[in-house]
């Protein structure tokens, strides 16, 4: 049992042994462990790998689009290689990457707990992620090749008529398998948060990043289960002769469209809550500050959450059957949280005293590239303004803005959390570099999709032969593509070349929650100590007892120092 | 003001949803602006110096009723403007030219109700369809096999063409001349090639057009048409030529 304890004694650190865990070491350890902080790590260089294939993909699309008939790849493969680089990037890296990798190793120790509150189903749902990422991706074995209907896998052409072959079938199966594993980590992440917090944490004490991951949950239970019943449909469409999605025989194709939009919405909040929780951590100690408006920023989350289960049918307006005014005003709305929190980030790097360490500049890239993700997306929510840029490359850049605003945050997650987990520091030049690469790529992939968007070009499109001056934005968006190559190449050489060489210490960055009162990385159950805890801030407050944050009203400079 | 890289189009309605895009478009620059700067400012003004901890403020809370309250009201002025050009967009008033749009892997037929006008192309033939300029022209929607995007980039406006539905919907287009279309939503292989075209013409000329069907040339028109239908060869790579208005 870790006792609480201010200030806190170590009745174990220097006589550890009885609290060490015996158990099978090596290749057997990542086979059978339990372990959170080992299972995450699992998470962690799967997505991770996961993130590298898929971009793999998006390089051999941006090189087939650099001219306008490319011969890369043929109409069919091109087909191919857009589903399962969305595929990949959406459910086996950024999900995974958000509530499985990070938050499986962070959540237990910001709150204070030894493991997750259900070990063995964690453990589960890493397995179940692994074969279900493994099954998707068989489908390129497969004779007639991998799923080629989108990510989104339209009714009817994802039907067996319209897409026959085993790929389908595999993507079907491997989608199911990873949204099992995500439930069950949506059960045992709220199950955690609700009942395995220390001592002294109340509900408003906790990190915001657990917060984050904590409204994830909740909305991966609401929202996972629907999908997982639209996939059953659609199997039992193509292998067992119901007609649930095709006309012929009385069902409705655009049902799909509601199921999946149903979870597919959630979803964009399900993958960015938690990459938001982790700037939200990153940004207010590299100002060493608190985080502005810590109770704003939780009703942010809250009400994003909630207006983000009223909104699926904003993907769905050409469709031309939703037109109702309200999917516009909920959509609309979800603009109001989502300033809040970049407001308040800004709050919080307002009178602070920055350190420009790699985590904290990829955080900054991140507000930037998120808020012209976010800027841009408010037009999407307008249906007289979505009809003609839907599905051209406007949405397409959209989207990428905000995903790669995600891969910007989840990087400056790994290059803050990083040292807790393997006890080292990553490189900060190559880092620096890598965020500059990073950031400039993003933007110079992107712009020039808004632009393409708007001169109307339509996604998906393996060849633009009628409108070949499209050429010269393509081409730009290769060179960004090449960019954001060339940064994750750098991630890679940075982990090489900081391997095991500069030890990080308890606490490199003077940060405010748990997981920096304990050890780099930290002893199996975590915690030989643990401090009072008074605030969201129990490390800072015990490291800096003179400075606690100014309560309500109190946020006068002068006035603070004295 | 400014375009922001959109058109007024071809369409009374295009021109509409041109003014809303302009006006999004401002808001956006000016927030998007606003919030750069704020970033900037903060981030050249407040570097680390020394070891000093700065004050530790939480909260301001007149400015976090600031930050709420006037993006609410921004959002309900952007939501108006969308309910009044979106009705105008969907508007369906009465009118005497209709075009039935069916869309099949990989092409388009049109269809004239009331004459014997039939266009049938795919993929890069880029079968043409006729409409009388400042005339409301109702276009029913809808599809055989898979969903299909209806989009006309000078219309500003798309539209999906579904299985079992028919959509509806009025376009009045303002000038004469050939404007490009191309399917928007992936149906399949040849998803990239599925063009078309809409070519708007006088009244005169359009009866004309429609009529060319009626009489001698009806059965040519309509032979055609499925000849082409029938011996289209898809093309594996490219063809630029047939591709052309």
């Amino acid at each position: 049992m870790t006792d609480v304890l201010d200030p806190p004694v170590d009745f174990a650190h220097e006589e550890p042994a009885h609290e060490e865990h015996h158990g099978p070491t090596g290749i057997l350890k990542w086979i059978t462990t339990t372990d959170h902080k080992v299972i995450g790590l699992s998470y962690t260089v799967t997505a991770v790998v996961m993130l590298v294939i898929g971009g793999l993909f998006a390089e051999i699309i941006r090189g087939q689009l650099a001219t306008p008939n490319g011969t890369l790849v043929s109409l069919a493969q091109y087909n191919e290689l857009f589903t399962m680089h969305g595929s990949v990037m959406i459910y086996l890296f950024a999900g995974p990457f958000a509530f499985g990798a990070l938050a499986n190793i962070i959540v237990p120790i910001q709150i204070g707990a030894p493991d997750m509150a259900f070990p063995r189903l964690n453990a589960l749902s890493y397995w179940l992620y692994l074969t279900g990422s493994i099954t998707m991706l068989a489908g390129f074995f497969t004779a007639g090749g991998a799923a080629n209907f989108g990510w989104v896998a339209y009714a009817p052409l994802s039907n067996s008529l319209n897409t026959p072959g085993s790929g389908a079938d595999l993507w079907i199966g491997g989608l199911l398998l990873t949204g099992f594993s995500a439930i069950f980590t949506g059960v045992n992440l709220a199950a955690t948060i609700f009942y395995l917090r220390a001592p002294g944490m109340t509900m408003f004490r906790m990190p915001i990043f657990t917060w984050n991951l904590l409204v994830t949950a909740i909305l991966i239970l609401l929202a996972f289960p629907v999908l997982t019943a639209g996939l059953i449909m659609l199997y039992a469409d193509r292998h067992f002769g119901t007609h649930i999605y095709s006309v012929a025989g009385g069902g409705v194709p655009v049902l799909w469209q509601h199921i999946f939009w149903f979870w597919g919405h959630p979803e964009v909040y399900i993958l960015a809550l938690p990459f938001f929780g982790m700037v939200t951590e990153i940004i207010p100690v590299f100002s060493r500050k608190p985080v502005f408006g810590y109770k704003g920023m939780v009703f942010a989350t809250l009400s994003i959450a909630a207006l983000s289960l009223g909104v699926w049918a904003h993907h769905m307006f050409t469709t031309g059957v939703v037109l109702l005014p309200f999917f516009s005003i909920m959509s609309l709305l979800i603009a109001v949280p989502t300033g809040i929190k970049i407001f308040n980030w800004i709050g919080t790097m307002w009178r602070g005293e920055i350190w420009f360490s790699t985590a904290m500049l990829m955080a900054i890239g991140f507000v930037v590239t998120f808020l012209i993700g976010g800027l841009t997306g408010i037009y999407l929510a307008s249906p007289p303004l979505d009809f003609f840029t839907h599905d051209t490359y406007f949405v397409v850049a959209h989207f990428h803005s905000v995903v790669m605003a995600l891969v910007l945050g989840g990087m400056a997650g790994l290059y803050y959390w990083g040292p807790k987990i393997t006890g080292y520091l990553l490189n900060e030049t190559i880092g620096k570099i890598q965020f500059w690469l990073l950031f400039i790529g993003t933007q110079v992939f992107t712009i020039p999709l808004y632009i393409l968007g708007l001169q109307g070009m339509p996604r998906r499109m393996a060849v633009y032969p009628h409108d070949p001056q499209w050429q010269n934005l393509n081409d730009w968006s290769s060179f960004g593509a090449v960019l954001i190559g060339l940064s994750t190449l750098l991630f890679v050489v940075n982990i090489a070349v900081s391997w095991k060489k500069h030890p990080a210490g308890d606490n490199p960055w003077d940060a405010h929650t748990l997981e920096w009162f304990t050890t780099s990385p930290p002893p199996h159950h975590n915690f030989y100590r643990l401090p009072q805890i008074r605030s969201e801030r129990p490390t800072w407050d015990y490291n800096h007892p003179e400075h606690h944050a100014l309560a309500h009203g109190k946020h006068d400079p002068e006035a603070s120092a004295q | 003001m400014p375009n922001f890289g959109v058109t007024k189009g071809a369409t009374t309605s295009s021109s509409s949803v041109y003014h809303l895009w302009q006006g999004f478009s401002l808001g956006a620059v000016i927030i998007g602006a606003f919030v750069v700067l704020l970033i900037l400012y903060a981030v050249l003004r407040y570097r680390r110096k020394g070891d000093r901890i700065p004050a530790q403020t939480q909260y301001h809370l007149p400015l976090e009723v600031l930050y709420t309250v006037v993006p609410i009201l921004i959002v309900f002025g952007l939501f108006a403007a969308t309910v009044v050009v979106e009705n105008k967009v969907v508007a369906n008033p009465k009118t005497n030219v209709v075009v039935d749009v069916n869309a099949f892997q990989w092409g388009w037929k049109f269809t004239y109700p009331g004459s014997s006008a039939v266009v049938v192309g795919q993929t890069t033939q880029n079968p043409v369809m006729e409409i009388p300029v400042n005339t409301n022209v109702h276009i029913n929607l809808t599809s055989t096999d898979v969903i299909h995007g209806f989009y006309v980039k000078e219309f500003n406006f798309s539209r999906y063409a579904l299985p079992g539905i028919v959509n509806q919907f009025t376009i009045r287009a303002v000038n004469t001349g050939t404007y490009f279309g191309q399917c928007t939503q992936l149906c399949g292989l040849y998803h990239s090639l599925m063009f078309f075209s809409v070519k708007v013409v006088s009244m005169s000329d359009y009866t004309t057009w429609l009529n060319s069907f009626q009489n001698g040339s009806a059965a040519q028109a309509a032979q055609s048409a499925t000849q082409q239908q029938t011996s289209s060869v898809v093309p594996s790579k490219t063809t630029k030529s047939s591709g052309v208005n």
